[in-house]
């Protein structure tokens, strides 16, 4: 037990509660001002001139159209002649103006001449040039062979996610300004801290002479990790414009295009079971792109560590925007993989999904106890047991039902955080942290921490991110920023609590030892004079106090692995192809929950993105064109309030999820609407519809009897 | 909508002069007539509440009101506003007290990163004057114009019914925020 240790369940007045975000206000009114929306004095107005082909080579470069254009300011070449451009969308030159119009006009001025090579921007097939494959080494496990020879049913099938992009509502983008030696930027990032060390090293300026900040990110879901060539570019253009501020924020075509991408994952699988449902043997040849890094072979199979397996992975190296890490990155693609072959085996031996999952829960490398519990939540909560049937028989008609289940898992392990605690001595508490609030509440998390530790109310806490000058923290990712925000936080408001009380303790003529903190007042124990929380800290005398809080440190404060359960219910109109989603049920376990109100909206936001990906949501690529189809919203096709049904969030709580701390749940929920929603149209329609999105022409196919 | 009221020789190549009424101020700017409603508010006139997302009347993150009604302003150009009333979502706040429906979004943690709040906030706004007392599924149906990708959705829906019943208990009637006649 450590000083540190989060308080027991009955002595906690506001972690666990439903506390509304502190940033809310701000952001409901306006006042909230993102990258975009930074206006600085005789700032200039960038654009990028971007390659219209998908792989080619830069011949010539003419500005000097461009350098005539009224209000032309500086002229950046990103990437010169003879540089090979490897993806449609990538920078080539960029300018900056004195507005946006003459900035556009000089973009379309600059003259660009390429040498166009041979592309590739599909990936429906692993048979492809070899130019263009990378295939990885077979994988052998056990004796795959043998163990499907006397498996007692074996299913084969094709299941599969395409590309589709991040979609961020405020784009990537920054505002850059030199001073004499040193750099500012503003930048819409999810890593406040990590961006200087990348210009520094790109920029060759010392690091210390670079700020970063970013107040409030207009969301980034994995896909702003990096400066990225904008990012330098803006910075390039303020040095040649004399350090005028520099505005470079991609349009909506630019984001869409080359600014987000999740890799695909395609699949042909076999799986083996006995006549129980033991899973005994896996087979799977795979294949997927990330554009020119590949994409990294999805965690295949996925949870069950089935014993017997044979897996051969080919990474599709194409022309399309290089990948970007996206809400549980390869997790989506490997869960459909998986648990929609589970699914299909299931059918084959006739037994219920739920029963063949709970079957294999001892292949789970861990929390089986918590799956099978959460099973039975997810069961009450869409009366599965009451309601399913198997496939094909739940409903009969034009308009058929359907029932889906699947299951996740997720670290969200809490990464490096550090963060100043001050209370002055007219008793105003602030924490600082170079952190940053994606939407997921970081914020709030730190001035919850802070105010159950110090007895304060959350309005109390004054809470300052978004700038790299405050102490490091690491990049919002893999989840980990709210384990790290609220264990850094908690140790440093313990050890605030400590300080103030040896620092008080003179005034009441008691031992530190004898002090408490109590209801908003430094009291002595078991009775005795007392000091309302402003009057201790005016004892401070003039000095504030200030402590730093670091994660990791002492004290069990977070922990990781999660998993989550979801159940889908949909209908099928077998004559028009459309899937409609009625009813999602998501049971997730997210350790020791800070804020309620915002975790329930994480779980919330990865359903709906779930829901996106399900049945929307496809990057078009033309194989002529070697562009993109949809780079915009219109066509790019985001869920909307009345496409999302009736959603049922559960967060489990209890003991025996409190005693393990904090541990991320901003990614799990969106890994099983992909799988849910599948199994509940197989289900509904007797047949699997291999590929996502569940668009109307692909239910249609699948109805027909066609293979992808 | 106002029909374009560019005037014979005042419209380009080049930059016009643009009068728009926003917020009760007569904002002036000198404009190119593709200027649209949504980046003069922005880059013009400093009010940033509405955001370009979309940039094609799709998303519905840049909504303001115009005579009332919800518009997309990234798919107006300024100089087709002149004379009509725009209201934006930095008049609904009056000094810095939040108003029922941006109180009804706190509470119901109608948003996330925020970026799309705004459009939402002001299409809530306008889709309330006209529907008093909406059903959860005029809710879906009246709401649908404005995207979210953080998916928010839930919240929404909440929020707005929540802000109808505010709205009504205060006897205020939604109509005086829509901004007026149309």
């Amino acid at each position: 037990m450590s000083a540190y240790d989060w308080p027991p369940a009955g002595q906690r007045r506001i972690l666990g509660t439903d506390v509304a975000r502190i940033d809310a206000p701000a952001k409901a009114s306006g006042r909230a001002a993102y990258t975009h929306d930074v206006r600085l004095a005789g700032m200039l107005y960038a654009r990028t001139v971007r390659c219209p082909h998908a792989h080619a080579r830069v011949k010539k470069i003419d500005l000097s159209a461009a350098e005539r254009i009224p209000g032309f300011k500086a002229a950046f070449v990103v990437q010169g002649t003879g540089t090979e451009i490897f993806w449609a969308g990538d920078d080539v030159v960029a300018v900056a103006a004195e507005d946006e119009h003459a900035a556009e006009m000089a973009m379309r001025a600059v003259a660009v001449e390429y040498q166009v090579l041979p592309h590739l921007v599909v990936d429906s097939s692993a048979d492809v040039p070899a130019a263009f494959s990378k295939p990885m080494d077979p994988e052998l496990v056990g004796d795959p062979d043998g163990a499907f020879a006397k498996a007692d049913a074996v299913a084969e099938g094709d299941y599969g996610l395409p590309v589709i992009t991040h979609c961020c509502l405020e784009t990537h983008g920054s505002v850059a300004a030199w001073g004499k030696d040193s750099l500012e930027m503003h930048v819409s990032t999810q890593a406040v801290a990590g961006v200087p060390e990348q210009l520094a090293l790109a920029l060759k300026v010392p690091q210390s002479q670079i700020r970063v900040h970013a107040p409030y990110v207009g969301s980034a879901y994995g896909s702003k990790l990096a400066a990225d060539r904008w990012g330098l570019s803006a910075a390039h253009l303020s040095k040649q414009a004399g350090g005028a501020p520099v505005r470079l924020v991609l349009d909506r075509r630019e984001e869409q295009e080359v600014a987000g991408c999740r890799p695909s994952t395609y699949a042909h699988v076999k799986v083996g079971a006995q006549k129980d449902g033991t899973l005994v043997a896996w087979q799977s040849t795979s294949w997927g792109t990330g554009g020119l890094g590949g994409g990294a072979e999805p965690p295949l199979p996925y949870l069950f560590r089935i014993p017997n397996q044979r897996r051969q992975h080919t990474q599709v190296v194409n022309n399309i925007g290089s990948a970007r890490s996206m809400r549980a990155p390869h997790n989506p693609q490997a869960c459909l993989v998986t648990l929609g072959a589970l699914d299909d085996l299931a059918a084959k031996l006739g037994m219920d999904p739920v029963a063949l999952l709970r079957k294999n829960l001892g292949l789970l490398s861990a929390h089986a106890d918590v799956y099978a519990e959460e099973l039975g939540v997810a069961d009450k909560l869409m009366q599965w047991s009451k309601r399913w049937k198997p496939r094909g028989t739940m409903s009969k008609g034009e308009v058929r039902q359907g029932l889906g289940v699947s299951m996740h898992a997720w670290p969200g392990k809490a990464h490096p955080f550090q963060c100043d605690l001050t209370i002055q001595p007219d008793g105003t508490v602030s924490v600082r942290a170079g952190t940053q609030d994606l939407g997921t509440g970081t914020r709030t998390v730190m001035a919850i921490v802070a105010a159950e530790t110090l007895g304060l109310p959350v309005k109390a806490i004054h809470v300052a991110i978004g700038d790299s000058a405050y102490p490091v923290s690491a990049a919002s990712g893999g989840s980990g920023t709210v384990g790290g925000s609220a264990s850094a936080v908690r140790r440093a408001a313990v050890d605030a609590v400590a300080e103030l009380l040896a620092r008080v303790a003179p005034a009441l003529g008691v031992a530190a030892s004898k002090l408490e903190l109590a209801e908003g007042s430094v009291r002595v124990k078991g009775g005795g004079p007392s000091l309302t929380w402003k009057q201790a800290c005016s004892k401070l005398g003039g000095l504030p106090l200030s402590v730093r809080g670091k994660n990791p440190g002492a004290g069990a404060l977070a922990d990781s692995g999660v998993g989550g359960v979801q159940m889908a219910d949909v209908s099928v109109d077998v004559r028009t192809g459309v899937v409609r989603l009625h009813k999602l049920v998501a049971v997730q376990d997210c350790g020791l929950v800070v804020d309620r109100k915002t975790t329930t909206s994480q779980v919330y936001g990865s359903l709906v993105m779930g829901i996106g990906y399900s049945l929307y949501e496809e990057k078009l690529m033309d194989q002529n064109l070697g562009r993109c189809l949809n780079p915009n919203m219109e066509f790019y096709r985001l869920c909307g309030i009345g496409d999302v049904g009736e959603l049922v969030v559960h967060l489990m709580s209890g003991p025996s999820y409190d005693r393990r701390g904090v541990i991320g749940c901003g990614e799990p929920a969106v890994i099983s609407p992909g799988t849910a929603i599948s199994n509940a149209v197989a289900n509904a329609i007797g047949v699997r519809v291999p590929h996502l999105p569940l668009t109307p022409d692909r239910v249609l196919a699948a109805l027909s009897g066609a293979t992808p | 909508m106002a029909k374009a009221k560019t005037k014979a020789g005042l419209s380009g190549p080049g930059k016009v002069p643009v009068s728009v009424l926003v917020n009760g101020l007569t904002r002036k700017a000198e404009l190119e007539p593709c200027i649209t409603l949504l980046d003069a508010l922005r880059e013009h006139w400093g009010l940033t509440g509405a955001k370009r997302v979309c940039d094609r009347a799709t998303c519905g993150a840049c909504t303001v009101l115009v005579n009332g009604a919800r518009v997309y302003a990234c798919g107006l150009l300024a100089i087709d506003v002149q004379g009509d009333e725009i209201t934006t979502v930095e008049s609904l706040d009056q000094g810095g007290a939040l108003d029922p429906v941006q109180e009804a979004f706190v509470a119901a943690d109608a948003l996330q990163c925020g970026f799309c709040t705004c459009g939402f906030v002001v299409s809530a706004t306008a889709f309330l004057a006209e529907n008093p007392d909406p059903t959860p599924a005029q809710i879906r149906k009246g709401m649908c114009g404005n995207l979210c990708r953080c998916g928010t959705y839930v919240g929404v829906q909440e929020a707005v019914s929540a802000a109808a019943k505010a709205l009504s208990k205060a006897a205020r009637p939604p109509a005086r925020r829509a901004g007026g006649k149309r």
